[in-house]
């Protein structure tokens, strides 16, 4: 296939050495942005080709753009890169194997926005990545693609790399700039959202690695050329990261509105030993359970299709479960991922996940009623929407889909025995 | 200029020209990379330095050492070996490899080899899903990934650590 956008290292030899990247067209759209274009025609471009965050919440890229207070300077660009979530490794990859382009997407944000300095913030364990990622930025100063007066124009731009250190709640946008801020990885309260109030208090545009990677194609090319692909509230590619029960686990970049069958089955080459696929979980960790049978294989992978399957798409972290795996052992494990990162902020969610997975441990071990799986989704259920940021949400998605829709799972471990009427009390 | 400034100044310097002027505080960081970063810990004394040059208390500085696990406050192994078993990497065997790893090194999860070479600790997901088993090695020389491991190919790895160390 030769219609990827992102993976082009795969397409492109060497396109991770800047002149290949060069001579494959790379930063001619940041050169015609800052000399011929104004910041507003570029957000304008980015705004019709309909692209959408990459990172999870899948809102227009170029409205959040528009949204920076005019008002308000200096203006900041952040990147996310601090890619945590169980199931997800796309964004290193693209760092790591396609860096210009995620660079010249960098540029080409913050010349929309006019911010003169953008700060790309990776987790900390990206340690080897944020050092290669230095010395790509510093050989762009040398080239005179960043620093002052770019172009002959009046305009200047400096990136700076900034290493996390282990926090999964700092790829929540407002714990990020928290963080980069120097305090604890907490959120805010929103509103005001940081393209009002971000970064030192500045307007503040926060991207996924992903979205802006989309970038300068976009730039390049146009945006009715973008729109040519996926679906129509959905365009582009993306980048579907698939990992668990498959033969072949890896990123996959594929139309929005592939369908989950064809990237299992064809891409991931089926399922290990040929097993029966069980649930996905489309959005990693934070998922919540769609049943896999043929209605949801069937569904196409976009931000309108996958709620239809009681689910959303999230970052499309593709975590395949198969019939060798119990619900019971599986939330139990994504509650201990959720009780560690839980940053502490805010009661339901702190000692909710503590809670819930002193439940599902018992519940796990067989040392638990039915009683307790009740309670487990009740607890889970007063957590939902009661948190400042969606970690607490998240916690409890797996919890309240696995119970409702694999009800024998935890029938067979809470051994207690049951009524007609208490099954229907969970479902 | 306090005994870390003074000893990293160039680095300290140019990690603090990264931050507007008024908001040296984002080098907490940075800076507590650099105070870790040869004996595997940061001290006291360090961060009370570390909250001297950013104009913070020690105490916010230790906070940001309690939040974020990358930091330790005491000395463990030379080399930690921290793998991912979150639930992607547990489906394609973590758990199995993590248990088969402590029973090679006689330690359980969390503990420091008798040499003081290796500590092993399970850690949360690490971004490489599709690599698993994997883990990451934390050391005076960085943080790198290991992926596509064996207990043996891991094994092989810590023997070159333990001959590093005693030379």
């Amino acid at each position: 296939m030769n219609d990827r956008i992102l993976l082009r290292h795969l397409d492109i030899k060497d396109i991770a050495k800047l002149p290949v990247y060069k001579q494959q067209g790379g930063f001619q759209a940041f050169e015609k942005a800052v000399t011929k274009m104004q910041p507003s025609e570029v957000t304008d471009t980015v705004f019709d080709s309909g692209l959408r965050g990459r990172g999870g919440a899948g809102f227009p890229t170029g409205l959040k753009w528009r949204f920076m207070d005019k008002d308000n300077w200096p203006h900041y660009v952040t990147v996310n890169a601090d890619e945590s979530e169980p199931g997800t490794f796309k964004d290193r990859e693209i760092m790591e194997s396609n860096p210009w382009q995620f660079l010249e997407g960098v540029m080409l944000s913050a010349y929309a926005v006019g911010a003169t300095e953008a700060y790309i913030y990776l987790r900390g364990e990206f340690w080897e990545l944020g050092h290669a990622l230095d010395k790509q930025i510093a050989k762009l100063e040398k080239e005179g693609l960043l620093g002052d007066s770019l172009f002959g124009t009046d305009y200047s731009l400096r990136l700076y790399t900034h290493l996390g250190a282990g926090a999964y709640i700092c790829g929540e946008e407002t714990a990020l700039l928290e963080s980069l801020e120097g305090k604890l990885g907490q959120p805010r309260l929103r509103p005001p959202f940081p393209p009002s109030y971000g970064l030192y208090g500045k307007p503040t545009v926060v991207n996924n690695v992903e979205t802006l990677a989309n970038v300068p194609l976009i730039i390049e090319k146009g945006a009715d050329w973008y729109r040519g692909y996926g679906t129509e509230k959905s365009p582009g590619t993306k980048v579907f990261s698939l990992s668990g029960r498959v033969k072949n686990p890896g990123n996959y970049e594929l139309p929005l509105g592939t369908t989950f069958r064809e990237l299992i089955f064809e891409h991931g080459g089926g399922i290990i030993d040929d097993k029966n696929v069980k649930a996905i979980m489309p959005a990693g960790a934070s998922s919540s359970m769609i049943v896999a049978n043929d209605e949801a294989l069937d569904t196409p992978m976009d931000y309108e299709n996958v709620p239809n399957v009681g689910a959303q798409l999230g970052s499309a972290s593709i975590i395949v479960v198969d019939e060798t795996v119990s619900m019971d052992w599986l939330i139990n494990k994504t509650l201990h991922f959720f009780k560690h990162e839980s940053c502490g902020k805010c009661t339901p969610c702190r000692e909710g996940t503590f809670w819930m997975q002193n439940l599902t441990e018992r519940i796990h071990h067989q040392q638990a009623s039915w009683d307790d799986v009740i309670l487990l989704n009740d607890v889970a259920s007063n957590i939902k929407g009661k948190c400042l940021c969606a970690l607490g949400d998240f916690a409890t998605e797996a919890v309240t889909t696995s119970i409702e829709r694999f009800p024998e799972d935890f029938k067979q471990v809470a051994p207690i025995k049951i009524t007609e009427d208490e099954t229907k009390a969970v479902a | 200029m306090n005994p870390l400034h003074k000893r990293y100044s160039k680095e300290i310097d140019q990690i603090l020209d990264k931050y507007p002027e008024d908001q040296k505080r984002s080098a907490v960081m940075p800076l507590l990379y650099i105070a870790q970063r040869e004996a595997g810990y940061v001290s006291r004394e360090e961060m009370e330095q570390i909250g001297e040059i950013l104009s913070i208390t020690a105490t916010e500085v230790a906070s940001i050492v309690g939040f974020y696990t990358l930091y330790h406050d005491h000395p463990e192994g030379k080399y930690r070996i921290q793998v991912c078993n979150d639930l992607p990497c547990a489906m394609r065997g973590a758990d199995d490899y993590l248990n088969a790893l402590c029973d090679r090194l006689g330690v359980q999860p969390g503990e420091t080899t008798e040499d003081g070479v290796i500590t092993v600790e399970a850690v949360m997901c690490l971004a490489a899903c599709d690599k698993a088993p994997m883990f990451q090695s934390q050391s005076s020389q960085g943080i790198a990934y290991h992926e596509n491991q064996s207990v043996d190919s891991t094994m092989q790895q810590v023997e070159k650590w333990r001959q590093e160390s005693a030379a």
